[in-house]
């Protein structure tokens, strides 16, 4: 930043040194005004100082990114905005993100590993909606800026990597494996029929991303005893499994005013799945299960 | 009059008191260690305002992760 900033004090100096005597003063102050506004831009936009001057048809777009480091606790969580030519960067969010850690500025901090929608790693809240950023296009709106978040109301490790050791906590309480005593009638493995399997589809999809849980305001206000969708809906997928035998010990557990009955069916679940999953419905099959 | 303590700085005051409870019960050539270690973990963050309750709440569960962590069984002695 240092020498960028003595870089521009240098052009503006020598520009002045052409001019004439009059007109020096007050072109002075303008290029004066000029430096500073470029100085507070590159400040906010550390891209724009770096990269060449931009072609016509570039498509500028402005990424506000929360910012936030574990290691200075004391300063506040902030939002710093980077901008990127669109026509250079990949199609997707996460493409525009590895772009602003590969060239701009390599701090920022997320999660990624798969780029194609199947880890469940990049799960951030992007113009107000928890997806993917790995599956979300980037609005080439270039007016409008894009905003991203951690995954709301968990606790934040840095930026926008979110803490979700409770998640997994819980998904674990849920004890998601095949429950089976018996020995397999051949020997060798458990075996299902076409309509027992059908009936797992839309269920074991599910990639434990958390978006769904976190945009369920029941599972903010009760994510320490309330199951929250993602798990709900993994629980279901292990009740609904024909070769489980512990269908009546799964539903047992479940089967109290907190696990599953925090559920007011606000279905911010099934229209933030970035899997096109449906969790609501899931929980409405195992509010049957209970009732029946 | 004594010091009234708020309810969070109560609160960081029972981690350092569970934090040199664990180490009591570490082998005893080491106890020095974990509570020298606990006093110096607390001093790094000495400095923050005891209004900034968000920093505070982050290093609190912070330390209450690494208290779970150091405190297990298999971890002997710390430098």
């Amino acid at each position: 930043m240092a020498s960028l900033r003595t870089t521009s004090w240098l052009l503006a100096s020598s520009r002045a040194v052409f001019r004439p005597q009059i007109a020096r003063r007050s072109m002075a102050t303008v290029t004066g005004n000029a430096t500073a506004t470029t100085q507070i831009k590159s400040a906010a936009t550390v891209s724009t100082v770096e990269e060449p001057a931009p072609g016509k048809d570039a498509q500028i777009k402005t990424f506000q990114i929360y910012r936030w480091n574990p290691d200075t606790p004391s300063e506040k969580p902030h939002m710093q905005s980077y901008t990127l030519d669109l026509n250079k960067t990949g199609p997707m969010m996460l493409d525009a993100l590895i772009r602003i850690k590969n060239e701009v500025d390599p701090t920022l901090t997320f999660r990624r590993s798969c780029r194609e929608g199947i880890c469940g790693s990049c799960a951030m809240n992007i113009d107000g909606v928890n997806t993917l950023a790995c599956l979300c296009r980037i609005p080439t709106d270039t007016n409008k800026q894009s905003k991203i978040y951690p995954l709301p109301h968990t606790y934040v490790v840095k930026d926008i990597v979110p803490d979700l050791t409770h998640f997994y906590k819980q998904y674990k309480s849920v004890k998601p494996y095949l429950q089976h005593d018996t020995p397999a009638p051949n020997g060798k493995e458990y075996l299902q029929s076409k309509e027992e399997r059908k009936k797992l589809d839309g269920l074991y999809e599910c990639i434990l991303c958390a978006c769904c849980s976190t945009s369920c305001p029941s599972y903010w206000w009760n994510s320490e005893e309330y199951l929250g969708p993602a798990l709900l809906l993994q629980s279901y997928r292990w009740i609904a499994d024909s070769r489980d035998e512990k269908k009546e010990e799964r539903k047992a557990a479940l089967d109290n005013s907190m696990s599953v009955y925090r559920c007011h069916t606000i279905l911010n679940c099934s229209r933030t799945c970035p899997k096109g999953l449906n969790p609501g419905l899931a929980i409405a099959e195992i509010k049957k299960e209970l009732a029946l | 009059m004594p010091v009234r303590l708020s309810g969070l700085q109560k609160e960081v005051v029972a981690l350092y008191r569970q934090c040199i409870r664990e180490s009591k019960k570490k082998p005893e050539v080491a106890q020095k260690h974990f509570i020298a270690f606990a006093r110096k973990e607390f001093d790094k963050s000495i400095y923050l305002d005891k209004k900034d309750f968000s920093a505070i709440e982050y290093l609190m569960r912070k330390g209450k992760r690494q208290l779970e962590m150091y405190a297990s069984p298999g971890i002997k002695d710390i430098k």
